[in-house]
């Protein structure tokens, strides 16, 4: 029987982690994945789990001690928040292609300068071409539910990539909201034994670990990774299947949000996602056809689904939480992604992208509103009149 | 070693087979080699403790230095400055030897002109 | 039983490094990677920092290791060997894989653990992870081409502190690492060098067992880097220890002991005229800095005796 618990955020993904009981986790505290690895400490300190927890001088060495563990052959976790990744980034690439099915809360926090604790999306979307499998939270209870997930998909020996979970630092990390918590034996169950192919401490088959690759051998092994990405979407909508089986919760590669009958929708991720969903309801009372569209894997990129998902509709917003800085008009790498995806599979349709909150800047409904309604004037005109709007910055 | 396809070859860069780099040939990077000389060979097993490349020959069961392993062996000439029978060798004749002279019990001899 | 710490005995272990790997003719690293895994009978796991020993021995698809072993990056050999202990300790404890008295060791040219490695070495050992962390000391970042570390002798030419016409060679004096590990206050610290190869054995076979934290600094000549012939290798580092560049001591729970005393201390000018690297220091208007070196190689022996209650 599950029980249904009053937990922030941080303290849903602690809990998970907490069940999974990983052997080895190795982490270093950042605003604002703190709470998280103080409540594991805490889980460590008083014998609730069997964990070895490497309490570690910076989060270069956590990840670098992650891949150590996990090469080891020992099921591994962290977590960390934006300059803790970027200060990890080598690490991050090395960790998957080196296939450690490591898995990470990313609590989501604008990377410095100026330095900045609050929400936004620069960290994660930094790591999305390092080879991680990324699926976004909308809320505690989604990063609790995926943090289980990613730790079937990770180590399915067709994948073998480390995984990251995001929720929105702050918002959702240290809101506390109802999170329904399962039973530790059924979490036990799903999750089953970590059985490594590979492991450095199988002491009557050494192997090397990390060697030397030139230019004849450096291609094929990028290669791989691409086939264990390619690989993995299907394994995530499987253990999907799976979750929903047994805890009565369905996922998928992202959450239509009153999208099939829609004329314009939203595609924004995480917590925002929660906000729009309250101001599409709004508009529809208000007999508007809006919905929404929510990301939850990142990556790999679910371009064809994606695409087929909002072909029908007459705009498409896009809600970017960071801005690739350069980039065409520089919108955000959602809109560039996703329009990518549209272009290519035959979608015409005029999409525009706002950027929002950075560094925590708030997102208010009637801000959202007004998103609805240039999209829905989008709709009307087949026009774009501004391709990249910078929402609620000062001028 | 023939070059492997993405699909045959262990992923994330492992490799599987441990020591396989007996299969590289080193010893084609010799510009000297090491020959045993006249001074006989005290079995002291020192070129063993000090040979950069693993290529000093054991007979382990007769407990005796059994050879140089030429298909590695880079031609440091570590073994013969560290000999002690080379070391009595030079005292012995007062004065500094050229490296391949025949006396030594190592001697380092031109790869080009070395005849079985 | 241990392994009789005799040439003969020791000849008849299995050689945990194979020939094959791409190391310079003569180079010190290999040389004391072999004495000391021959010194250890237990089953060991290595991880190694990028460097000349991790690059020679790892060019894919060959491996010269016949024991597990990772590289990860860098800097962090002994953040990476925590990971694996860790997991060691945890798999263990839970019942999952049986104890085999498996000995951790982290390897590290001098650039990995001096300079941009030194962070994740304090950090690993602070925490107490039970492993041996070696420091091979080359003296440069030689894999790249011979750039200035922390660990360069003053005076020395390397790429990035080239002897030129207005600076010649490196203006610092080198690091004294041992010394800062023995402040970390872990159980067992040691100087040690190939050409001593007993007294290196001895004192990889304390640092394995000594149930905590471990460093072991080894000097390793490179005869790319310090210009000497290919066959000078142990007669060079020897000339080093004999100097008192590189004097051999151990710090065991606090206590500084000396290990090696030379019979004569030759002057270090002894050891610079034979590498080329310090040549243009033999000039008339840097002999100054060959002065400058043996003022502080007698200060740090000074030191050194003191410590060691042989003063």
């Amino acid at each position: 029987m599950s029980t249904f618990e009053a937990l922030q955020g941080n303290e849903a993904v602690a809990t998970a982690m907490r069940q999974i009981n990983p052997d080895v986790v190795a982490a270093y505290p950042i605003t604002p994945q703190t709470s998280t690895v103080q409540k594991f400490a805490d889980f460590v300190s008083d014998g609730l789990v069997d964990t070895e927890f490497v309490t570690v001088e910076s989060e270069h060495s956590a990840m670098s001690a992650c891949v150590g563990a996990s090469a080891a052959g020992a099921r591994v976790m962290t977590a960390t928040s934006a300059n803790g990744l970027a200060l990890m980034w080598e690490i991050v690439y090395i960790a998957a292609s080196n296939r450690c099915p490591i898995a990470m809360s990313l609590v989501n926090r604008a990377l410095s300068a100026p330095i900045n604790i609050h929400c936004d999306h620069s960290d994660v979307m930094g790591m999305r071409d390092s080879g991680w499998i990324i699926l976004f939270s909308e809320n505690g209870q989604e990063a609790y539910d995926n943090l289980i997930q990613a730790i079937r998909i990770g180590e399915h020996p067709d994948v073998l990539l480390p995984v990251a979970v995001c929720q929105d630092g702050f918002i959702t990390s240290h809101g506390m909201e109802r999170v329904e918590i399962f039973e530790d034996a059924d979490v036990k169950a799903f999750i089953g034994e970590f059985r490594p192919q590979w492991p450095l401490l199988d002491l009557e088959n050494p192997k090397t670990y990390g060697p030397l690759d030139f230019y004849d051998y450096y291609y094929e092994h990028k290669r791989q990774q691409v086939e264990a990405m390619e690989n993995s979407q299907q394994v995530i909508l499987d253990v999907a299947a799976e979750f929903n089986k047994k805890f009565d919760r369905n996922y998928g590669l992202f959450e239509p949000y009153r999208l099939e009958d829609a004329d314009v929708a939203v595609v924004a991720a995480n917590s925002t996602a929660g906000t729009v969903k309250v101001v599409v309801d709004q508009l529809r009372d208000e007999g508007l056809k809006v919905g929404l569209l929510k990301p939850r894997v990142f990556r790999p990129f679910p371009a064809k689904e994606l695409a087929s998902a909002l072909g029908h509709l007459k705009a498409v917003v896009v809600m970017d939480r960071s801005i690739s800085f350069g980039a065409m008009d520089n919108a955000g790498p959602l809109f560039l992604e996703l329009v990518a995806a549209l272009t290519l599979h035959g979608v015409h349709v005029p999409v525009a992208d706002y950027v929002y909150g950075l560094g925590g800047r708030d997102i208010l409904p009637r801000e959202i509103e007004q998103v609805y309604r240039d999209a829905l004037k989008m709709a009307e005109t087949g026009q774009v009149e501004r391709l990249v709007t910078y929402l609620s910055v000062r001028e | 070693m023939e070059q492997k396809g993405w699909r045959d070859i262990p992923i994330g860069g492992m490799i599987l087979e441990a020591g396989n780099a007996v299969e590289y040939l080193t010893g084609g990077w010799r510009a000297f080699r090491p020959v045993r000389g006249e001074a006989a060979c005290i079995h002291c097993m020192q070129c063993w403790l000090f040979c950069p490349d693993s290529s000093i020959l054991v007979d382990v069961e007769n407990e005796k230095m059994a050879g140089f392993e030429l298909e590695h062996c880079k031609g440091c000439g570590v073994c013969a400055s560290i000999c002690p029978v080379n070391a009595k060798v030079i005292k012995k004749a007062g004065e500094e030897l050229e490296r391949d002279d025949p006396r030594l019990c190592i001697r380092m001899v031109e790869e080009g002109k070395f005849q079985e | 039983m241990a392994t009789k710490l005799t040439p003969k005995e020791l000849s008849k272990r299995p050689e945990r490094l194979a020939p094959g790997h791409r190391l310079c003719a003569g180079c010190g690293a290999s040389i004391i990677v072999r004495q000391m895994l021959a010194a250890i009978d237990d089953p060991v796991v290595i991880a190694n920092a990028t460097g000349c020993l991790e690059v020679a021995t790892t060019i894919y698809p060959y491996t010269a290791w016949r024991v597990p072993w990772i590289h990860n990056a860098f800097e962090n050999a002994a953040s990476t060997i925590s990971g694996v202990e860790a997991a060691y300790r945890s798999l263990v404890r839970q019942g999952k894989i049986p104890e085999q008295n498996v000995k951790f060791l982290a390897f590290g040219g001098d650039g990995g653990t001096y300079d941009i490695g030194l962070q994740a070495l304090s950090g690993a050992v602070e925490r107490g992870h039970q492993f041996l962390y070696v420091c091979y000391d080359n003296g440069a970042y030689m894999n790249t081409g011979i750039q200035r570390s922390s660990a360069t002798p003053l005076g020395a030419h390397t790429t990035t502190s080239p002897a030129g016409k207005v600076i010649p060679g490196k203006q610092q004096n080198r690091k004294d690492l041992t010394s800062i590990m023995a402040a970390h206050g872990i159980p067992y610290v040691a100087q040690a060098a190939p050409s001593q190869w007993r007294d290196l054995m001895k004192k990889t076979r304390k640092a394995v067992g000594c149930g905590g934290s471990a460093f072991m600094n080894v000097l390793s000549s490179c005869n790319r880097g310090w210009r000497h012939g290919t066959d000078e290798t142990i007669e060079i580092t020897q000339l080093a220890v004999d100097t008192c560049y590189w004097p051999l001591f151990e710090v065991e729970d606090g206590e500084w002991r000396l290990t090696y005393k030379p019979k004569e201390k030759p002057p270090v000018e002894e050891w610079l005229k034979r590498q080329g690297r310090f040549r243009h220091l033999f000039r008339p208007e840097n002999r100054h800095i060959i002065d400058e070196l043996q003022a502080e190689v007698d200060r740090q022996w000074e030191r050194l005796l003191k410590l060691c209650g042989e003063a």
